[in-house]
């Protein structure tokens, strides 16, 4: 296949004060096996020959693990592959002339730093909050003390694959980090080291997603479609009957 | 300069419980008033950051990512050793020591092996205990699969992401302690220095990466838990923030440097696909296990691979090494992956690429064992490549992965500066030439969880540390050199970018310093190394400006500092004049390429210390010889 042509039209802000705005550039020369990332990169080599500022974004392991990629792509966190992170994404899904939209992850408690570059520590006050079990280095019983049914296990498992890259809370109109907060109770609560901070880890998380400014959910489930991977929206009704259990 | 490992005499089997008993204590009142600096976050970081704040020390945390969480362990996928002897197959300390000094072709110190072996298990019991999902049995005891290098299943796994749920179970245990109070964390903030004062680590400076602000931070030990420096070669499967400033910064300083040519270089990754590539992608080295490694017989085929009849095949890992075939260690794999593209075999669009075919192992199991053995990596392979490993072949080639060397240490894992403690990938001590599979995220648990706490508290307990503040000259001479770095990047303007120049310095080094090696090759890569520095100080480009985020400025100086680091990993290759375990010299080689050893002239760690750049690199080397008291020596075969 031959190279393509694209029509990219990118959020720009200098900085959190910034009111930002779109700029539009064409950027030839894109080839399908580059990942999405690999064209940002493509462009931003040219802008910088050019004299201009390039665009920043964030990203680090570039293959789906690490959580720091999280940009919106036409309207779709992460953009439009199922189960799938930006950094994982290729050009061979676009085709010459198209036009791709990008924006940084809009939500009231992820202030914009620099064009599609956010700050998400908030997520990390949410841990901070209770999303642990309390058991001090040196303190652990020998590890096949505490049997562990399989099914369980492979639950907690699933849930405890969140990246946290805050796509859930970019995608929910409400902008709630009901799916961040709800895997790791999902994942934590379930299991039988976890189940004596049950209730105080619940209450706990909960309210401090609250204190962070992030909305109530009311289950559109958009934060389930954007996932890149696949947390079930179970682990919300899950949360929810914990934490009226645990208040009461 | 004296570089004494300060190894407790005694059996192997009683040198850390020698020392935990002799170890000296801080009084839990005392502890509050010490404050301790951990860079980095990543496991190593992450376990040590708990494990101090838990005693009761002030810890600060630094990390480049916006969140602890995200360093690079994150992404490491098949598993972590231990010696449980759970299968009931033979394992024990002993033998997974040997395993690993072994799988280091002997250049690695027994007694940090040893007790590497001996924390194995505790690491194993505290992640369970932190709520870690690891593989389950039926029964619901723990599960175990098998890795490269050893011949017991001793690696405990969560499918194909432990490193993910390893690092955040000991970022959680670190954000238990943010909550107490004990660690204060700063992400998003780069070490760019260290400070010496009375020739005594005291504190850091950092670049703000949100606001561009050059900062000091003043503490009683500084904790360096900043990976390896496998970016050098530009291409890796390291993420793209990996990098060695932290330590080259220290070195610059005064820390020694350890056996920086020993680099790994994983065999099955997916290939190159053009000049855009930014980073590689590792697959799991398990698909060895049933995929077959071919290229065709005759040079220039280029007939798709499924229309090459069995006699035109050359496999050639199953020809050389009949015993192993083709699961023979990495650093042989990778050589031989080497060999056969250097005689023009290679396959695919670049010819820098074997195939690993899984046809037989279809026809023999069925595509659905094939699936439910390795269905999430075939996934990968077709997401990246857009090829159905099912039908054609998948393409692979080795890439740099991981860097044995490192700061050097001694056994309390402090480098030659008091109160400079290195842990995780950024120090050297325990995989010798060549790390085996599952080890490395071991090794940074144990030295965070279960030895950093105890040897800290060892150096706080002999050492006198005066009162000292931001305001003592050491910072403001750091924070002003630091300054005028990044200025003088700045100001350069020129016509080339950062990553033009990175890329170019990575084919120097991944083409002569790298899977092999050779004196002339080396010699001029040195040349060329320098001649490409010079021209990076003149002609570079660098964007914007420093007191605002600027990811490319945040380059610039990582690229700075490689362009040192490589003249020095190529100056250590050259002195090397024998071939052991990831360093193959092609002059020390058997007629049929097996690695020749030279433990006469060679059995000891190469140390480095800094004198200056001035177009080329001054450095001096020291070396502490290895002493082996408890295993033989003996030659690797895997014929
Ligand atoms: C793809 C892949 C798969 C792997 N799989 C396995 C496996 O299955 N088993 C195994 O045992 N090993 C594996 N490894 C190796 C293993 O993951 C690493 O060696 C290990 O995780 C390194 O941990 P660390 O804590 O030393 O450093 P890292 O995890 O690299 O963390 C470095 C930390 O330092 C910070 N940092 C760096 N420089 C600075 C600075 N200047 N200022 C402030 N902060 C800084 C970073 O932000 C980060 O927080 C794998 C590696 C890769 C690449
Ligand atoms: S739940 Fe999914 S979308 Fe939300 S932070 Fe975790 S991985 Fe990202
Ligand atoms: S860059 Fe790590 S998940 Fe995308």
């Amino acid at each position: 296949m031959s190279d393509m042509t694209i029509n990219l039209k990118i959020w720009r802000q200098k900085n959190t004060n910034d009111s930002g705005h779109f700029e539009d550039y064409i950027l030839a020369g894109v080839n399908e096996h580059m990942s999405f990332l690999e064209m940002l990169d493509v462009l931003n080599e040219k802008l910088i020959k050019e004299g201009n500022d390039p665009v920043e974004f964030d990203y680090d392991c570039r293959e789906g693990i690490c959580g720091s990629c999280n940009m919106v792509i036409n309207g779709k966190a992460h953009g439009p592959k199922h189960k799938t992170a930006a950094c994982q994404l290729h050009m061979r899904t676009y085709s010459d002339g198209d036009t791709i939209v990008i924006e940084p992850p809009r939500a009231g408690a992820f202030p914009v730093i620099k064009d599609l570059v956010v700050d998400r520590t908030a997520l990390d006050r949410i841990i901070e909050a209770g999303g642990y079990i309390s058991v001090k280095t040196g303190a652990a019983p020998e590890a096949n003390l505490i049997p562990v049914e399989q099914d369980v296990s492979n639950q907690a498992f699933d849930y405890a694959t969140c990246i946290g890259c805050g796509a859930c809370v970019a995608a929910c109109p409400n902008s709630s980090a009901s799916l961040f907060t709800a895997s790791k109770l999902s994942h934590l609560n379930r299991l039988p080291q976890g189940r004596p901070e049950r209730s105080k880890r619940t209450i706990a998380m909960v309210e401090q997603m609250e204190k962070e400014g992030f909305g109530d959910c009311s289950n559109y489930a958009e934060c389930e479609a954007v996932c890149p991977v696949g947390i079930s929206i179970s682990s919300i009704a899950e949360m929810r009957r914990e934490y009226m259990k645990a208040i009461f | 300069m004296n570089l004494d490992p300060k190894i407790p005499s005694g059996p192997l089997e009683s040198k850390w419980s020698t020392y935990l008993r002799d170890v000296k204590l801080v009084s839990p009142n005392n502890k509050r008033k010490y404050k301790i600096i951990v860079v980095g976050t990543g496991l190593a970081g992450a376990s040590a950051a708990a494990s101090l704040a838990e005693l009761g020390y002030n810890v600060l945390t630094f990390c480049i990512q916006d969140s602890a969480r995200r360093a690079h362990s994150i992404a490491a996928q098949g598993g972590i050793n231990a010696a449980k002897n759970y299968q009931n197959d033979g394992d024990s300390v002993w033998r997974l020591f040997y395993d690993t000094i072994k799988g280091g072709d002997y250049r690695s110190r027994e007694a940090n092996v040893y007790r590497l072996a001996e924390n194995s298990n505790h690491i194993i019991d505290q992640a369970v205990a932190q709520g870690v999902p690891f593989g389950r049995e039926y029964g619901g005891l723990l599960d175990n699969r098998s890795f490269g290098g050893a011949q017991v299943s001793r690696t405990f796994y969560s499918r194909g992401q432990t490193g993910q749920q390893l690092l955040l179970g000991a970022y959680q245990a670190m954000m238990k302690e943010v909550h107490s109070g004990k660690i204060q964390d700063f992400p998003r903030q780069e070490m760019l220095d260290l400070v010496i004062i009375d020739g005594k680590a005291r504190g850091i400076i950092t670049r703000n990466l949100v606001t561009g602000e050059i900062q000091k931070w003043e503490a009683d030990a500084v904790v360096l838990c900043t990976g390896g420096y496998g970016n050098v070669f530009y291409l890796s499967t390291n993420a793209k923030n990996s990098n060695a400033t932290a330590a080259w910064r220290c070195h610059k300083r005064g820390a020694v440097f350890a056996n920086p040519c020993f680099v790994q270089i994983h065999p099955t990754c997916i290939p190159v696909s053009g000049d855009y590539q930014s980073k590689l992608t590792l697959m799991s080295e398990s698909l060895r296990n049933d995929g077959r490694v071919w290229v065709p017989r005759n040079k220039g085929d280029k007939r798709p691979p499924n229309e090459i009849p069995e006699d035109e095949r050359y496999y050639y890992l199953e020809e050389r090494y009949p015993s192993f075939g083709n699961l023979v260690p990495r650093d042989v794999a990778s050589r031989s992956a080497k060999l056969v593209t250097d005689e023009g075999l290679g396959v695919g669009e670049t010819g820098l690429a074997v195939y690993l075919d899984f046809r037989d192992a279809i026809k023999r199991d069925s595509r659905e064992v094939i699936e439910a053995k390795y269905g999430n990596l075939f996934d990968m392979y077709q997401n990246i490549t857009d090829e159905n490993p099912y039908e054609i072949p998948m393409r692979i080639f080795p890439a740099v992965h991981y860097t044995m060397g490192g700061l050097w240490v001694d056994y309390d894992l402090m480098s030659n500066i008091p109160g400079l403690f290195v842990a995780g990938e950024a120090n050297y001590s325990d995989h010798g030439a060549n790390r085996l599979g599952a080890s490395a995220l071991m090794q940074g648990l144990s030295d965070g969880y279960f030895i950093i706490p105890y040897t800290i508290g060892d150096y706080f307990a002999r050492e006198k540390l005066e009162k000292i503040s931001t305001g003592h000259e050491a910072f403001s001479e750091a924070a002003d050199s630091v300054s005028k770095l990044l200025d003088k990047l700045l100001v350069i303007k020129g016509d080339k970018t950062i990553i033009e120049f990175h890329r170019e310095l990575g084919k120097i080094m991944w083409d002569k310093v790298g899977i092999s090696r050779s004196k002339e090759g080396l010699e001029s890569a040195i040349v060329e190394i320098r001649k490409l520095r010079d021209e990076f100080w003149q002609n570079v480009r660098v964007p914007g400006d420093k007191n605002y985020y600027n990811k490319y400025l945040e380059f610039a100086f990582r690229v700075a500092d490689y362009f040192e680091l490589a003249e020095l990993m190529a100056i250590d290759a050259l002195d090397r004049n024998e071939s052991c375990g990831c360093h193959l010299r092609d002059e020390y080689q058997t007629a049929e390429g097996e690695a020749i050893r030279n433990d006469k002239d060679y059995a000891f760690v190469s140390a480095y210390e800094f004198l200056g750049v001035n177009g080329k690199l001054e450095t001096k080397l020291h070396k502490e010889s290895l002493n082996f008291e408890f295993v033989e020596l003996k030659q690797r075969s895997y014929k």
